[in-house]
């Protein structure tokens, strides 16, 4: 018999029953709630007569919606509001444990979870979001689903899923110190393309992999979701368990041993037999940049927007062309060449203390560029923020210019006040670059938030290599 | 949720890869607390050439004249044939909510994003996956016919042209079954409550801090 992947090991530990056409019952340890995929649930419950299965595997807190200036005013927005206010009430009268605008706990919920040891080694997680796939960092399987199945999973504890088919993508080798996961994860976009991981899900292994931080893998893992697999994972090692270690929902005192020694079967086996095999050579990356609309748009800090003509297939020349006519771009043109009207620094990929401190690190003793109209830091959570006032980024963000603002999704979507106008470009720590994702019209470059740091205080995109040798 | 045998209706093609949900149906229209009227919104920001916003009446709104569905002859489409990797983004169940209150019942393309696919069928919409050429193929009839219409019987798994081809698809088992009789996800799990809870007697003597 062969081994199995660590995808097998957790859909084998919650399978409640096979249906026998193709289905399995799956348990759910931990679903994770926020205001805009759940109200249409709540009220399915209420006109069905159905109960919560079990209240304490939910936790909720808002997010999208939520501003990120004056939180003691309210919010502003009618309509944003309602929806916050029909969360609070939701959360209370099921009884569900919510971290309400105001509470420092509250925060972006991919954020959150793992931050309260919610999200644990071995789980299933689920939330209406794509980008729960974040929590597959902790070796838990861990996905986004519809407003149907968060129904569902409240009602029952379960889901009705099909099993994915299995990916490794293996990065091997040292990436240099200035690369980062996001720009591992943009890399592996580009390489297998935003439908490459379809049917999928992702483990990601490999020398470069281990080497991430926690922080760092959940930024990978978010992302899985971009390269279209529903959840992406990491094996569990030492940085995970010393990661969830003393967390508010993590196990204590006898059950901490128990966890640990249960966590460490969370590994592929060495014999395990993946149905697609990726290897790409982490020596080889380069900071990355995306040009376009779509992740897989994506090039190196020291390469030039490609030609729409050296794509193979017509219906990728189109799509080429019609994103650079959008982002108002030329091809050919050098990545580094390209200024930005705002810098947005945050969302569930990137606005972790880590990330914070990698992009003031660039901050420090600089300043915003004039042409910069706007350059926004989102910390994940009023935890993060907390963290990072503690350690003096916040003053380093603001003498360089830089707003400081309450956590939250913010400009990631631009559902709250928070968003680009149309024809400004931006530079992003966030997921998506596809059109009007940050406002109507808006253009958006992702990149880690070392880049956002250092186009910011450059006015361009620019190597922070060459930043570093040129200024300090 | 609609019941899904057979559909017979006129075909509208949205020719790119790519289309993801934010154009589905853009975010501010997510604020809203209910499940229907996301109609009139669905591709707004290509749809109109003014900025929506919830609470508007659309019908005052400044149309796109040059945005495929606002073009007469596909006024009465209910199927829609697509590119690549239709409904990538996010999970929002507003996009398949959109797609079913403006009319259309069938998405067919060569792939659709997981969670996409996955929430159509709970809003009694069949995406259907064919090969590229074949979509290919209606993209040629639906612009050289007007009025290009399909016949598609779940039931058979078959999409029937004008010209008398036949044309099978795939689609689940299970699906399927839920499709065809309208069936509610909840109401079946509920009838596996004795082996929910025997899973949870059973895990929590395996991993107690789960519980
Ligand atoms: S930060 Fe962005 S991607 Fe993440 S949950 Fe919020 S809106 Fe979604």
């Amino acid at each position: 018999m062969t081994g199995k992947t660590l995808y097998d090991k957790l859909w084998q530990a919650h399978e409640v029953r096979d249906n026998g056409d193709g289905t399995s019952l799956i348990y759910i340890d931990r679903h994770l709630v926020h205001e805009v995929t759940s109200p249409q649930a709540f009220e399915g419950l209420r006109l069905a007569g159905r109960k919560l299965w079990r209240v304490g595997a939910n936790l909720a807190t808002p997010d999208h919606n939520v501003p990120t200036t004056d939180r003691d005013k309210g919010i502003d927005d009618p309509v944003s509001r309602l929806q916050v206010e029909t969360l609070d009430e939701n959360c209370q009268s099921f009884g569900i444990t919510e971290y309400k605008m105001n509470d420092v706990r509250q925060g972006i919920v991919h954020v959150i979870g793992p931050e309260q040891g919610a999200t644990l080694p071995g789980m299933t997680v689920v939330c209406g979001d794509s980008h729960t796939s974040t929590h597959g960092a902790f070796g838990a399987l861990a996905f986004g689903i519809g407003t149907s199945e968060v129904e569902h999973a409240l009602a029952t504890q379960c889901l009705i899923l099909q099993k994915s088919k299995s990916m490794l993508v293996q990065v091997d080798g040292v990436a240099d110190e200035v690369v980062t996961a996001k720009d591992l994860v943009l890399a592996i976009i580009g390489e297998i393309g935003t439908a490459g991981g379809t049917g999928y899900a992702i483990e990601f292994g490999g020398e470069a992999i281990r080497a991430l931080s926690m922080e760092g893998r959940m930024t990978l893992c978010n992302m899985a979701i971009e390269a279209g697999a529903r959840a992406g994972m990491v094996a569990v090692d030492k940085k995970t368990i010393d990661y969830v270690k003393g967390r508010p929902f993590a196990p204590t005192e006898d059950q901490w041993e128990q966890a640990v020694s249960a966590w460490q079967d969370l590994v592929s086996d060495e014999d395990a037999i993946f149905d697609k095999v990726i290897s790409l050579d982490a020596a080889r990356i380069q900071p990355q940049v995306t040009w376009g609309t779509s992740p897989e748009m994506v090039v190196g800090i020291d390469q030039r927007i490609p030609d729409p003509s050296s794509f193979t297939d017509t219906v990728k020349q189109e799509g080429a062309q019609a994103a650079l006519n959008y982002m108002d771009l030329q091809a050919s043109t050098p990545i580094n060449e390209i200024a930005p009207d705002k810098v947005f620094i945050g969302s569930c990929t990137n606005s972790r203390i880590e990330d914070l401190r990698a992009a003031a690190k660039v901050a420090k003793g600089r300043r915003v560029a004039s042409n910069i109209k706007l350059a926004m830091v989102v910390p994940g959570s009023g935890l993060v923020k907390q963290q990072a006032e503690q350690e003096g980024l916040d003053k380093i963000f603001i003498d360089a210019g830089f707003e400081w603002r309450e956590p939250g999704c913010s400009m990631c979507l631009a559902m709250n006040a928070d968003k680009l106008e149309p024809g400004e470009r931006c530079a992003s720590t966030s997921n998506r670059n596809f059109e009007g994702r940050q406002g109507q019209g808006g253009r958006t470059h992702l990149v880690s938030p070392a880049m956002a740091a250092a186009a910011a205080v450059t006015g361009h995109f620019i190597d922070v290599r060459d930043l570093s040798q040129r200024d300090t | 949720m609609d019941k899904f045998k057979h559909l017979k209706a006129i075909v509208a093609p949205m020719d790119r890869a790519n289309v993801d949900t934010d154009a589905i149906i853009p975010k501010q229209f997510l604020k809203s607390i209910k499940r229907s009227g996301f109609g009139p919104n669905l591709f707004d920001e290509w749809r109109y050439l003014d900025h929506g916003e919830p609470g508007m009446d659309n019908s005052q709104r400044k149309i796109n004249p040059d945005f495929v569905l606002n073009q007469s002859r596909y006024k009465d489409a209910r199927i829609l044939i697509a590119r690549e990797n239709f409904g990538c983004g996010s999970s929002r169940e507003h996009a398949p909510w959109a797609l079913e209150d403006y009319g259309f019942r069938v998405i067919i393309a060569p792939s659709f994003a997981d969670i996409f696919f996955n929430n159509c069928f709970k809003n009694g919409i069949l995406p259907i996956v064919l090969e590229a050429n074949k979509v290919d193929y209606f993209f040629t009839e639906v612009a050289n016919n007007e009025g290009y219409q399909l016949t598609v019987d779940l039931e058979k798994q078959i999409i029937s042209t004008p010209k008398k081809e036949n044309i099978g698809f795939d689609v689940d088992e299970f699906r399927k079954h839920c499709l065809l009789n309208g069936l509610d996800d909840i109401g079946l799990t509920l009838q596996y409550v004795d082996d929910i809870k025997a899973y949870e007697e059973k895990r929590k003597q395996q991993a107690p801090w789960l519980f």
